[in-house]
């Protein structure tokens, strides 16, 4: 059936070439016996009908299950916000035996651990970006792109599980020790090195969201047009002033997108975090201090609770969590959307 | 763009600077520093992965169930199995959705109704998988009183969903508008000219897309916690609780075993060869056997 399908289009190809060239006179009078179909009164317009309407429903669908998702977090946390209201985003005391619950420490947690990890991963996602569009050979791009989409492919858990047992060994080992020697000093280095505590879940995290930044990034840096290159390198410009003016410049609302479609990613990120950031509802100003995300209290908690008011308050953590990535994602859309499909930034001026 | 440094000094223009010149340098040293930095974990992962999982897999592994506590062996073949059970739920609610929204889209969906599900789509792609796992809890869990795979198969079939309908709308767009005119022209109606020739033309790019997104969810684990919740022993039966690899995994290390320890990894290196396995199973399938479209 494909191999019959496919001579069509050459039957139908002739007719488009015939319009320009009798343009308005021939084409408009020819095109009206083709629109009536040939085997008139066989067709029936039911079927057709019916097969619209359940493809409108299956689109509807989608917007249905984003309603569904709103109206079963906001009933399954409204005992919560009735109990606390506003106080509970502020509250940092967290103790399910006496029915207290402020959602400040996980707050607090989800925040510090997601821009640790865009620190460490928005020089490398960019790095490897500008390396794959602008410098490499291109032999080397398909492998590396490709070697880059696969960090993209592991599953949370086993980056989890990797983290265990390589990743925090040798942050206690080595990094942790390092940096509290040279940086103690800032406070933000202090403690016992246990391994385990925020900065090992900024570290995986950042690894996880890598091929996300550096996709997109890569995604908008080939938009640019190649004028900009060239009208830039004409000038005297060297490569990498080239990619600075040239290039960066003009892609930056798309990359500032990449990144904020990382950080939405990192929120939101469970099973790698859960297992290695700790999980102690503190507010600790060391980075080698054990922690809580949003998603992991969810993670860890959720099937324990046993009180009402508690699964209210761990559903209106899951509330908070689903607002704030669906406003960053939102955001970041518009940011990529913006470089890749409107105007071209300034490529006239 | 390797000349771009001699290009103007032939011409007699000034030379570029020292200092332009090192940064230069620089800069595209720091360039490929990044990328062996990215690429040591990557190496590093798989590397552990087979070091560690390799010598762990035996028959044992695929064919027992998980042993208690302190009791060498056992295996994770209810975990495997479980896996395929929620899987293919996640696959037989998410995938006809996913398809059909993306025909809506790409079909009868250039307007702003449909900018609207591409929109909402974009958006339920962001949400945390967690979040899906409260609502899958919320809408199946509740309702039967306790945990199963139906609930499992739910949490991931939404998360299956706008991956499905996006990538389904790419490739038919791709399919050109003559091949549909063709159909028009002999009367065929509209609704088989779409299932007959644009989805079937486009065949084996809907069905890349299918698999992106049973790759994404089939690792999944935090929408699996309080769903399909795990299981130490054999169950078939969709409303029952299940065991899942990934939720098996997690399980195994937290713990303080060295026996669970090594049976984790192990269970990550068929996850991986799994979800490869499945992927390139179909892509050979759609390329040379009877699923081959255009």
């Amino acid at each position: 059936m494909s191999n019959q399908a496919l001579p069509r289009p050459r039957f139908n190809a002739p007719e488009p070439e015939h319009g320009p060239s009798e343009r308005g006179s021939k084409v408009a009078p020819k095109v009206e016996p083709r629109t009536a179909p040939l085997l008139q009164g066989k067709v029936s317009e039911i079927p057709d009908a019916f097969f619209a309407a359940a493809m409108r429903l299956c689109g509807f669908a989608v917007v249905a299950l984003l309603g569904l998702i709103v109206y079963q977090l906001v009933i399954g946390s409204h005992l919560s916000w009735h109990a606390f209201g506003w106080k509970f985003f502020g509250q940092s005391d967290w103790n399910p035996v006496e029915d207290q619950y402020g959602a400040l420490p996980f707050i607090y947690g989800t925040i510090i651990s997601s821009i640790l990890a865009l620190i460490i991963a928005v020089p490398l996602s960019l790095g490897v970006a500008v390396f794959i569009t602008e410098m490499c050979p291109v032999t080397l791009r398909g492998i590396l792109s490709f070697l880059t989409e696969l960090l993209a492919a592991i599953p949370s858990v086993v980056y989890g599980l990797w983290a265990i047992f390589i990743l925090v060994p040798v942050l206690r080992q080595y990094v942790q020790p390092f940096l509290a020697t040279t940086l103690g000093w800032t406070t933000l280095f202090s403690g016992p090195p246990y391994g385990i505590g925020m900065l090992a879940a900024g570290v995986i995290l950042a690894i996880m969201i890598i091929p996300i930044i550096s996709s997109i990034t890569r995604e908008v840096l080939t938009v640019v047009p190649q004028h900009q290159r060239e009208g830039v390198l004409a000038l005297g410009a060297t490569r990498w002033e080239m990619i600075r003016l040239g290039v960066l410049r003009n892609a930056r609302a798309g990359i500032v997108g990449a990144i904020i479609l990382g950080l939405g990613r990192a929120l939101g990120e469970t099973m790698a975090v859960t297992m290695v950031i700790g999980n102690r509802p503190e507010i600790a100003k060391s980075l080698f201090a054990p922690g809580y995300t949003m998603a992991s209290v969810l993670a860890n908690e959720f099937t324990e609770a046993t009180g009402d008011l508690y699964l209210s308050a761990l559903i209106e953590i899951g509330l908070a969590l689903f607002l704030v990535t669906i406003v960053v994602n939102a955001l970041a859309r518009l940011m990529v959307w913006s470089v890749t499909r409107g105007q071209p930034a300034r490529s006239l001026a | 763009m390797a000349n771009a440094n001699s290009n103007p000094a032939a011409a007699g223009v000034t030379p570029i600077g020292l200092r332009r010149r090192i940064t230069d340098h620089v800069m595209t040293g720091l360039a490929v520093l990044t990328v062996i930095l990215v690429l040591l974990p990557l190496i590093a992962i798989f590397g552990y992965l087979v070091y560690k999982g390799i010598g762990s897999i035996n028959l044992a592994f695929l064919t027992q169930t998980p042993k208690p506590v302190g009791e060498a062996g056992g295996g994770m073949a209810n975990a495997i199995v479980g896996s395929m059970l929620i899987l293919a739920i996640a696959s037989l609610l998410g995938v006809p959705l996913g398809i059909g929204a993306g025909i809506f889209l790409s079909e009868y969906g250039r307007n702003r109704y449909g900018d609207i599900v591409r929109f909402v789509s974009d958006v339920l792609n962001g949400v945390p998988s967690i979040v899906i796992g409260i609502v899958a809890y919320g809408l199946v869990v509740m309702r039967q009183k306790h945990f199963s795979a139906l609930a499992g198969g739910v949490a991931l079939a939404i998360m299956m969903v706008p991956t499905i309908a996006r990538t389904t709308e790419q490739m038919l767009l791709l399919v050109p508008q003559a091949i549909r005119e063709a159909a028009y022209g002999l009367g065929v109606s509209r609704w088989r000219t779409t299932l007959s020739i644009t989805l079937r033309t486009a065949t084996s790019g809907v069905i890349t897309g299918v698999m992106l997104a049973f790759a994404r969810v089939a690792g999944e684990t935090a929408p699996l916690l309080f769903t399909a919740f795990g299981n130490q022993f054999w169950n078939l039966k969709p409303n029952q609780p299940t065991a899942a690899l990934s939720l098996q995994i997690f399980t195994y290390a937290i713990s303080p075993f060295d026996e669970w320890h090594r049976q984790a990894w192990a269970g990550a290196l068929v996850l991986i060869i799994l979800i490869v396995g499945a992927v390139a199973a179909v892509r050979i399938a759609v390329r040379h056997g009877t699923l081959a479209g255009a």
